[in-house]
């Protein structure tokens, strides 16, 4: 236990001596917290629209109206042609081009259906569905409103839908992704300090002279562990602190609950990064190591996309993706106020992963080679 | 030149021996292509949902049917009272409960009026929005269908929606642009930045700059192996894109390889940039990793559209040299335009590497003298 | 420390190799190595560089593994109980490794520790070393900021902190000035005299002269092991350095 002590001082007071690496711990994440909550918006606004208009009537007239006054669309240029609209478009200049052809009044009027074309740019396709949604219950509107008489829709029998969102009443999206940018900012340090550490020791030397001494490899390895659990840990409050002053986050569950799962979750982490660690003989070779399973985790973590539509087998994968778990259990903790009970699965799952990654990275450590 | 040629092969020895390195820079390209196209959609489908049914007469029955038969919605289980709500969020995960009032048919055909209630596990605010405006899309047919008396609007007007440049609405064209971009960017600046901080740290740095070889030609042929590297990596995203996912490449291959490149000078440059600031080969990791990676991700329009963002930060996106690099590779790839459409972007992309050098170049002179 | 470690008998030689072999791969850098070195004794370990010197001398320290033979260090076997030989030893390696961001006094507070001195032991033999080195007063000054030579000196003086019963020394003078390898060797004497055996590798041939016994590596194996006027006798020769060199020289040309 004493041994344990002085190697925790010892590592703590290389950290906060270290007047480089310091600030990029815990300044770069913050900055980087504060800044790109703001990026991961998925309201789609200031969809822009071109309209080609070659009917010039009372009716082509209220589209285009009724398409500005929409809080989804920004119409540009009216005076182009239909070339000119879809060059525009290959400039990215323009998302959806409406095209408006001359009879489109004449024929409104008569029984025929009237023409319109709609051109998406759907190389985005969540934008371009949701633009042609919308686009459509614009032209559903004004087509009824065009066409019936007024009078029968009252007769109508209608189903009152009242939507209620829980959670988050206001749908603000930043209490969704803020948690989960915090998961990956937290991942990132905790994993690349550890998966260094190991290595930079063993190219500097002073890893052969630990391996020489009576020290046993548990010790050496909680010692490594513990201070970047803390700085885990510390970070995750300082995120949720910004998260709750400058975006108004709430936190609805119990502290506890969240960091006693931050704890078996950085022990994951860190476990990780030492095992890959003692794996490699180079900081580069383990940067890339890194690097890579970082980026796997986290595009498949479901913090940037749902992983609800993810095939089957890809959630298979999924239960070794430790931040799938955390991503999970820090949204429900946070907005919806997931106790212990709720998040018995996951706890599980974590806290035997905890126990096979410490066990890994104590048994990949080497003092005899 | 004969020196500078012994050089240069000595760099591609260092690169192409560490297989393990190798390894993972051929294979993540391809996994991350993978992940994109097999794994990753924003679709929404088979959302797990919860039916609390107060009134259980044929027209509920008939409208769980309609909503189930739609494919957007799973049913996980039918609810008993309003106190399996909470339970049903947070333990079984639903995305949404509908709920039925009691006397639903009596209310629809008697008072004209009938009550549905959509409550929605807002914590994800966009699946929310998202399910609750399909379910009451399916709930609105239904209800017109059973007015037999109102006209359909959509007979007026005649629609004709083209989807432009991805006709099957296909998301992984999307992704191509943007692993490329990140692949490209982190890669090529992680390794060089990485590769002569340790030269430096090592004091092998202080062999090669007292040797007839000048400063440039040190740091070009460092940087050649990654050039190459690159290269293949590019051709490596477009051919998983072109015959796993069938990514078209509509304009010519030559003009997005020249682009390719230019990105991968631009993000050695900004390597080479970042090793001159660096002190050690921890810090040049943290510098080109952690603060790159998010911002490639989140600001670059990889996966959050630029439009969307709040003000200050569609500015901080245009120094995001990805950004510019992505638009290229949408326009050349997807969208089959020529030079004359991406010049200016070009220009950007050349603009960074002039800035990155010069920077470099003032950062080195200060530290030789 | 050696207090704790159980009685060995003062006639039983303290390091014990019998048919040691290291293999990797298809090269063998120790071939059956046999000697042994008594307790008290300053054993200098010679050979040209890619002799095998430091390799044997990892697998001595639990370092590493040898690939057959029977290696005995302070009464342990090496395959069975390396972690028991590493409680009754000191190592300083070729590499300087203390912590350099750390200070003289962190550093040897840190190594204290790990060899499970008490906090009052580590205050007295701590303050005492220093001051026979004669930088007690700079004891909070950061290692990096400290010359090589002194670099090695306090390396040095960690490694014997605990008084272990043997300290290896891997070309502990290498790069250091005539006056700090004067003064070094001094220290091992001073060590030696508190009853600490020293196995030491040198390339410095007179450095050879001030072992009490002194062997030979060439080519992975020892030819020679004998006093320093022993060895100079058999060859007839006039120092150590000529002694090394008709040694030597075969296998240099025979390399080539």
């Amino acid at each position: 236990m004493r041994i344990i002590l002085y190697l925790l001082q010892k590592e703590f007071l290389q950290i906060f001596r270290n007047k480089t690496m310091l600030p990029m711990i815990f300044a770069l994440p913050v900055v980087q917290l504060i800044i790109l909550v703001n990026a991961a918006t998925v309201d789609m606004k200031n969809i822009r629209v071109t309209v080609v208009d070659h009917d010039h009537s009372v009716q082509s007239q209220r589209l285009i109206q009724d398409l500005d006054a929409s809080l989804f669309f920004e119409v540009g240029d009216l005076q182009v042609s239909k070339e000119k609209g879809l060059d525009l478009m290959r400039r990215n200049k323009t998302d959806v081009l409406v095209y408006i052809p001359n009879d489109f009044s004449k024929k409104l009027h008569t029984s025929d259906a009237a023409p319109l074309q709609i051109i998406n740019d759907a190389i985005d396709v969540q934008r371009a569905q949701l633009s042609y949604g919308y686009l459509s219950e614009i032209i559903q509107k004004l087509s009824v409103e065009w066409h019936t008489n007024p009078s029968l829709l009252l007769e109508q029998q209608q189903i009152k839908i009242h939507s209620n969102y829980w959670f988050n009443p206001e749908l603000n999206y930043k209490y969704y992704m803020l948690p989960g940018i915090l998961v990956i900012l937290v991942t990132i340090i905790g994993l690349f300090l550890s998966a260094i550490n190991l290595v930079r020791e063993k190219e500097i030397g002073t890893a052969e002279q630990i391996n020489v001494t009576p020290v046993k490899k548990y010790q050496f390895i909680i010692g490594k562990l513990m201070p970047f659990m803390i700085i885990g840990l510390v970070e995750l409050a300082i995120g949720l602190l910004i998260g709750r002053v400058l975006y108004g986050v709430p936190f609805n569950g119990n502290p506890l609950v969240l960091f006693s799962f931050a704890t078996l979750y950085l022990l994951v982490i860190l476990g990780l990064g030492l095992v890959l660690s003692s794996r490699s003989e180079t900081q580069q070779q383990v940067m890339f190591l890194t690097f890579f399973f970082m980026i796997i985790f986290i595009l498949m973590s479901g913090v940037f996309t749902p992983t609800e539509n993810m095939p089957e087998w890809a959630l298979k994968i999924d239960t070794i993706n430790p931040l799938y778990y955390f991503v999970k259990v820090i949204r429900s903790v946070v907005l919806k106020g997931a106790g212990f009970s709720d998040l018995w699965p996951e706890f599980r799952s974590m806290g035997i992963y905890a126990m096979v990654s410490v066990s890994l990275a104590i048994l990949s450590y080497r003092k005899t080679t | 030149m004969k020196r500078f040629k012994a050089f240069v092969k000595k760099e591609f020895l260092h690169i192409f021996r560490d297989s393990r390195t190798m390894l993972i820079l051929v294979a993540m390209p391809m996994v991350q292509i993978l992940i994109f196209g097999f794994v990753i959609s924003s679709e929404i489908k088979n959302a797990s949902i919860a039916i609390l049914d107060k009134s259980k007469d044929e027209l509920t029955q008939e409208a769980t049917q309609k909503l189930l038969s739609s494919g957007y919605f799973r049913l996980d289980k039918y609810l008993k009272s309003e106190q399996e709500l909470e339970t049903a969020f947070k333990r079984d995960r639903v995305k949404m409960t509908i709920v039925f009032e009691p006397g639903f048919a009596k209310h629809f055909y008697s008072d004209k009026t009938a009550n549905v209630q959509l409550i929605t596990d807002a914590s994800d605010a966009n699946t929310a929005r998202i399910l609750s405006n399909y379910a009451s899309m399916i709930l609105r047919d239904f209800q017109q269908s059973h007015n037999a008396t109102i006209p359909n609007g959509n007979s007026l007007i005649n629609t004709e929606v083209r989807m432009f440049y991805n006709e099957n609405l296909d998301g992984v064209y999307m992704s191509v642009p943007g692993i490329m971009a990140m692949i490209l960017m982190l890669v090529s600046a992680m390794m060089t930045s990485i590769s002569i901080t340790k030269e430096k740290e090592f004091g092998s740095m202080e062999v090669l700059l007292i040797s007839p070889l000048k400063p440039f030609q040190i740091i070009i042929g460092k940087v050649t192996p990654y050039i190459f590297m690159a290269l293949i990596n590019t051709l490596s995203i477009l051919a998983m894109g072109y015959w796993v996912f069938h990514v078209p490449i509509k304009g010519s291959l030559f003009l997005l390889l020249f682009e390719a490149t230019l990105f991968t000078i631009l993000a050695l440059s900004l390597g080479i940039f970042i090793s001159t600031v660096a002190k050690n080969q921890m810090v040049a990791m943290f510098m080109s990793m952690f603060a790159l990676m998010l911002p490639t991700i989140l600001l670059s329009g990889f996966i959050f559209p630029i439009e969307n963002m709040p003000f200050p930060l569609r500015m901080i996106s245009n120094i995001i040299p990805p950004r510019w690099f992505i638009i290229v590779v949408k326009k050349i790839m997807l969208k089959g335009a020529g030079i004359a459409y991406v010049w200016k972007e070009t220009l950007i992309l050349m603009g960074f590497i002039v800035l990155f050098v010069g920077l470099s170049i003032k950062k080195f002179k200060v530290r030789v003298e | 420390m050696h207090n704790q470690s159980h009685e060995i008998n003062s006639t039983e030689p303290i390091i014990k190799v019998d048919k040691l072999v290291k293999r990797f791969g298809n090269f063998e850098a120790n071939k059956s190595l046999c000697f042994h070195v008594d307790k008290g004794e300053i054993f200098g370990f010679l050979g040209a560089n890619g002799a095998g010197k430091t390799t044997a001398m990892r697998i001595l320290s639990g370092l590493s593994k040898p690939t057959s033979g029977e290696v005995w260090v302070a009464g342990f076997n090496v395959n069975t109980h390396p972690e028991s030989i590493k409680k009754n030893i000191g190592y300083m390696s070729q590499k300087f490794s203390l912590f350099e961001d750390l200070t003289i006094w962190e550093n040897m507070r840190f190594f204290s520790a790990v060899y499970s001195m008490s906090k009052k032991q580590f205050k007295e033999r701590g303050q005492e070393l220093l001051q026979e080195l004669g930088i007690w007063e700079e004891r909070n000054r950061m290692v990096h900021d400290l010359s090589l030579g002194w670099k090695q000196k306090l390396a040095f003086t960690v490694a014997i902190m605990h008084k272990p019963a043997i300290v290896f020394l891997d070309e502990p003078t290498s790069g250091v000035d005539p006056i700090t390898r004067r003064q070094f060797w001094e220290m091992i004497y001073e060590a030696s005299a508190e009853g600490i055996t020293v196995f030491v590798t040198t390339h410095y041939m007179d450095e050879a002269e001030y072992c009490n016994r002194v062997s030979i590596m060439v080519d992975g194996r020892i030819d020679a092991l004998d006093t320093p006027e022993n060895l100079k006798k058999q060859f007839n020769a006039l120092n150590m350095n000529e002694v090394f060199i008709k040694l030597a020289r075969p296998a240099v040309n025979s390399s080539q």
